[in-house]
């Protein structure tokens, strides 16, 4: 994600986007065309006019002077009007594009391993879809009209200046090899420095999105300062990346002025010299350098831009490695959707560890029989939420096997071996919407949810008669991570939202942890019943808690320490057997 | 900005020099061909080459310095900018928090800052180039023919009023952008906290979706937006050869009175082609100055917010005996309609032990938000040590709690600096604190206290995390110790040891635990029982299993009835 990668590549990934409007661009390049061919029209009818006009007093064809002026003023009009229309269509071209950008990044962004955004700040990845697809944006909308209109009166001056005098236009170009070994230089030197200014930027954003999420605690041990300064180094580091780029960018277009004047000198000194020295008119020289100025003109300028070029370029390298970074691995190759028949689960040596050094679960071995109420208690810290983990394939475990109803996870798709299991996790996720829109969020299928659905859903939950006390009722939106009600409310509507699904097997993760003790007993009622009613027989239940009230009725207690499990067996027979459970169950009533 | 302002006019010299002196460039070469070439000296032509590569050169020096300066400057002020509105962030609201969005602070810091640097950038750069470029030129011409030039000169009030109607309607227009992005930034970030949940409910497809429609609005704004701001390009020209056109028609005139010479009308041309090709910038300077503005604008909403609740006049009594925090008839409601807290008091000594017990949604974050102030109350008095907390000033205010929230924060960064939190405490206090803390899984990692822990704590488990944070709070031994429901994740055991040692290390420190589990508080020295705002109980354990119904019920439910242990604790 970090790397430099070949401007040659990103140039051709670039070009890819560009071909699919590829009739739009030829239509750009038509009208481009024509509005300068227009343009050019300007000097031959001013030259017109002023002819006519003459030189003597008194003598003055004005019916002549106003049929060429009107004729200009036209034509002007027409230019201008063209121009306009190119903008347009290169704004709507580039707009596309990055629409499609953007839109490749997110897609991208979905299919992401959860180990992914573990490891990545959110500030960092959204940068890379706000900061970066802009500066190509406007890379696009502006320069590419300035250099496709550019070019006809590049290539129409050098015509010309070639009809006057070849051997000048040879002094003149004996320049170029200078002004091209300078751009291709500077380029080298300075799109590293655009690159790592995109990545400071993004560093910044990841930076300040942590800080101000803890903002809270920030506040309470009035540790403002303290964090400002640390924001005000890494903004130093970010705006000085910013400097450094555009210090050494800004050379660029002066220079590229500077070694044109210099030809110019050259022309002058030369051309006069052809004059002295015969073979080159007086007009001639006047025009050639007349020329040689439009077409220095446009190349000048588009130095000028090149640091948006160059800055475009480097955050199109990084759009795409971000795009290129490693999805989820894809589904296996025979992979067959899961068909649960009451969800048997076997862990068979299992091992896994979030890096290699240090396993998380050593050597698992485990059984649970179809419909049976599983509980995973243990001490913080055992592996107990790295089980679900890895039962639902956000991690893959690096040794052994883990089946469901005979079939090994790896070898059914992700899609429906997730779907198999409602989840309710410890930290609730709700989005920004209307508290129906969160709970409906539940339904695997994208039909239309019922109100009455969602409404059974939230009375299962308990949460019905809150939601019917907000404002809005169930059209209250809910703010970014439902920041304006409590954790326990959060809690309790992803709870209805699981309520939604109809899996066939279930995880809670802690997930009554802030909901008070009476709530929770009516909501393991309810999921009790949601689980048990439909076909009569039972489905798998997952429970990790360390409220042991909640996990007293549990089929099997499953004790995890130190990334194996310790004790198994109902709570009668653990408290019998007086080991880690027993000493866990004593210690509430201390 | 101000003290950038001998910079600013020293840049504005400089570039105006240099501007002026490209100006000059096609009168020395008009010289070349005009006069000096048909002396056919050889001698004075190289002298006059030479004259071109010194102007050049020079030249140069002046557009290159004032550059470099103008980045300069833009880079400061920028972060000038980018550090004030940071600060500013973390003084707000939790709520004026929640009102403006996560993501939305987010993109100010960043992507409106960006904009306003490249507006600054834009503006010393290209800024004061073009309109030099105009305004010298007009008086280079005016030299040559004062009647004509004013037929170019009635154009720029036009061209004035057209740029300030285009930009004026580009800097709303970019404002709803930004707004739009946003929505869209939010998606994002919704996708990415709660990969967990969308992977597990398969809902990729849906978000995808939801993504597409903000793109596309986004999109959208943009594409409108630059087809207003497109057409300052197009106008100008139009305008600028229009008044090209009414010099040649007023030209032609005066050459008929034998005023003027139709080569003063080709030397018009010459300009005028300079004019145009500085006008290539002239949409790229605007596009930039509303972005820049509507950028500043909502930059400026954050800063106007009103700053966090004053101090109030009061006169400070130091009361030795009072108690460390006192609550009387405190009624509080976030949105000023019901009630959240109601008429609750209480209080609580020294070295004592509060439990605060009740359901989700009773008020027990309010009451800490109050007592931390957040939040003023609405009616009623809280002290601290005996004096009101309004009174006291922050400095002196917080210092004296120690507080682990839910959800509190793990930054990117070594253990012992998340303990730490910016405080400057010793190893010994730290390594007291996390051992205090029952975080003794810190012993196990490779570089112990030094181990780095990853953004939002993903490289430990839910328990780790909210020892840690308790050991941050426990770190500055407070006088006021806020476990704020966060002991949730913590077995049994680890969460009896923990109450077990801040009873024997902390003595001195008042102890409040705001708990869902009546385990965590029936030890407390006085326990409060509140429902839907209100007090329900307030007493021991003993006290209000004996007469508070409410209480009771709680306690059956999770001790589960028929224990042997519920009737040796009675």
């Amino acid at each position: 994600m970090r790397k430099p990668r070949k401007a040659k590549k990103t140039l051709f990934r670039l070009w890819t986007y560009i071909c699919r409007y590829k009739w739009r661009v030829v239509a750009a390049i038509v009208i481009s065309v024509t509005s300068n061919l227009f343009s050019l029209l300007g000097p031959l009818l001013l030259g017109k006019a002023i002819g006519v006009i003459g030189d003597a007093a008194g003598g003055v064809d004005f019916k002549a002077v106003v049929f060429y002026c009107a004729l200009l003023a036209f034509f002007y009009v027409i230019s201008s009007v063209m121009s306009y229309i190119l903008s347009v269509m290169m704004i709507k071209l580039s707009q596309q594009m990055t629409k499609r950008m953007r839109k490749d990044i997110f897609d991208s962004v979905t299919e992401l391993s959860v180990a992914f955004f573990d490891r990545h700040q959110a500030g960092d990845i959204i940068s890379h879809i706000s900061y970066d697809v802009d500066r190509v944006n406007a890379s696009l909308s502006n320069d590419l009209v300035q250099i496709v209109s550019s070019l006809i009166t590049v290539v129409g001056s050098f015509i010309m200046m070639l009809s006057i005098s070849p051997p000048l236009v040879i002094t003149y170009a004996a320049t170029l090899p200078v002004s091209f070994l300078l751009a291709r230089y500077m380029g080298k030197k300075v799109r590293p420095m655009f690159h790592e200014r995109s990545v400071k930027l993004g560093e910044l954003n990841g930076y300040a999105e942590e800080i101000i999420g803890g903002h809270k605690t920030i506040r309470a041990y009035r540790k403002e300062n303290y964090f400002a300064s640390l924001f005000k180094d890494k903004n130093r580091i970010a705006v000085d990346a910013h400097y450094i780029a555009e210090y050494n960018a800004s050379f660029v277009g002066p220079c590229m002025m500077m070694i044109n004047n210099a030809a110019m000198a050259l022309i002058s000194v030369f051309g006069s010299l052809f004059y002295i020295y015969g073979g080159l008119a007086l007009e001639g020289l006047a025009a050639f350098i007349l020329y040689s100025r439009k077409f220095s003109g446009p190349i000048t300028e588009i130095a000028n831009i090149s640091s948006e070029l160059q800055s475009a370029l480097s955050a199109a390298e990084r759009v795409f490695a971000l795009i290129d970074e490693p999805r989820e691995a894809a589904d296996a190759d025979k992979a067959q959707p899961l068909v649960t028949t009451g969800g048997e689960v076997d862990f068979t040596n299992v091992r896994f560890g979030y890096d290699d050094e240090s396993p998380v679960i050593r050597n698992l071995n485990l059984n649970i029989p179809k419909g049976s109420l599983v509980a995973v208690a243990g001490p913080t810290g055992a592996g107990k939420t790295t089980i679900i983990n890895l039962l639902m394939r956000f991690y893959d475990p690096q040794k052994g096997e883990i089946k469901i109803d005979g079939r090994e996870i790896r070898e059914v798709t992700r899609k429906s071996l997730r779907r198999g299991f409602a989840m309710i996790l410890q930290d609730s996720w709700l989005f920004h919407g209307t508290v129906f829109e969160n709970i409906a969020y539940g339904r695997a299928d994208r039909g239309d949810v019922a109100m009455d659905e969602v409404v059974a859903a939230a009375k299962a939950a308990q949460i019905h008669n809150y939601i019917n006390s907000l404002p809005d009722g169930y059209n209250t939106i809910l703010s970014e991570n439902g920041t304006n009600i409590s954790q326990g409310q959060k809690q309790l509507i992803s709870i209805a939202r699981a309520m939604m699904s109809q899996a066939d097997m279930l995880i809670f993760d802690e997930a009554t942890s802030n909901v008070d003790t009476w709530t929770e007993k009516k909501i393991q009622s309810a999921m009790t019943r949601l689980m048990r009613g439909k076909d009569g027989g039972g489905k798998t239940c997952f429970v990790i808690a360390h409220r042991l009230s909640a996990i007293r009725d549990a089929d099997i207690i499953l004790v995890v320490k130190d990334g194996d499990i310790a004790e198994r067996g109902a709570h009668k027979e653990l408290i019998e057997l007086g080991g880690v459970y027993a000493g866990l169950y004593k210690s509430q009533f201390s | 900005m101000s003290p950038h302002y001998s910079h600013m006019v020293i840049l504005f010299v400089l570039k105006s020099v240099g501007t002026l002196l490209d100006l000059a460039s096609p009168m020395i070469f008009a010289h070349i061909v005009d006069n000096v070439a048909p002396t056919k000296d050889v001698k004075t032509i190289l002298l006059w080459g030479g004259l071109i590569l010194v102007v050049a050169f020079i030249s140069l020096q002046f557009n290159v310095i004032p550059n470099r300066m103008a980045v300069r400057i833009a880079r400061d002020v920028t972060e000038k900018i980018r550090n004030d509105l940071f600060e500013k962030t973390l003084s707000l609201s939790g709520g004026q928090i929640d009102r403006l969005t996560l993501s939305s602070i987010e993109s100010r810091l960043t992507a409106d800052t960006y904009n306003i640097h490249e507006f600054l950038n834009n503006m010393m750069r290209m800024g004061i180039r073009t309109p030099i470029m105009l305004i010298g030129g007009i008086f280079v011409i005016w030299a040559q023919d004062g009647a004509l030039t004013l037929a170019l000169v009635g154009a720029l009030p036009i061209m004035g009023a057209v740029v300030w109607k285009i930009s004026g309607k580009g800097i709303s227009m970019y404002a709803d952008m930004q707004k739009t992005i946003d929505g869209m930034v939010r998606i994002v970030r919704e996708n990415i906290v709660g990969v967990r949940v969308i992977k597990a409910l398969s809902k990729t497809g849906y978000e995808r979706e939801r993504f597409d429609r903000d793109n596309s609005a986004v999109s959208d704004r943009e594409t409108e937006a630059g087809v207003i701001m497109a057409m300052t390009n197009p106008a100008m020209n139009l305008l600028l050869n229009v008044g090209l056109v009414v010099i040649v028609i007023v030209g032609a005139f005066r050459v008929n009175d034998g005023l003027t010479k139709p080569g003063v009308i080709v030397a018009f041309l010459t300009y005028f082609t300079m004019f145009s090709s500085a006008m290539l910038w002239i949409t790229r300077i605007f596009v930039s100055y509303s972005r820049g503005m509507a950028s500043s604008e909502r930059i400026k909403e954050i800063m106007d917010l009103p700053n966090e609740p004053e101090i109030w006049p009061a006169v400070r009594i130091k009361d030795k005996n009072a108690p460390r925090v006192e609550f009387k008839n405190v009624s509080f409601s976030y949105d000023k309609k019901k009630n959240n807290i109601e008429n609750i008091s209480f209080t609580i000594g020294k070295g004592e032990t509060l439990g605060i017990l009740g359901s989700t949604g009773s008020g027990k974050s309010a009451l800490i938000n109050l007592l931390m102030r957040f939040y003023d109350c609405d009616s009623g008095e809280i002290r601290v040590d005996g004096e009101l907390v309004n009174a006291i000033a922050p400095e002196e205010l917080y210092p004296k709690f120690g507080v682990a929230f839910q959800n509190d924060i793990i930054f990117a960064g070594g253990i012992a600096e998340n303990i730490d939190f910016g405080r400057g405490l010793s190893m010994k206090r730290i390594s007291e604190a996390a051992l205090n803390a029952q975080a003794t899984f810190i012993e196990d990692k490779p570089n112990g206290l030094n181990h780095r822990l990853a953004a939002r704590g993903t490289n430990v488990s839910g328990g780790q995390k909210q020892r840690l944070i308790i050991a941050r709070a426990l770190a500055s031994k407070p006088d006021i110790l806020i476990l704020d429901d966060s002991s949730s994740a913590l077995d049994y055991t680890t969460d009896a040891a923990l109450r077990r040692s801040i009873a024997k290390n902390y003595r001195e420190t008042t102890l409040i635990i705001v708990a869902q589990r009546i385990s965590s508080v029936m030890n407390a020295d006085k326990i409060i029982a509140l429902d839907d705002g209100k007090l329900v109980g307030y007493g021991t354990h003993r006290f209000l299993s004996e007469n508070c119904e409410f209480y009771n019920e709680i306690y059956v439910s999770q001790m589960g009835g028929g224990e042997s242990h519920q009737s040796s604790s009675l």
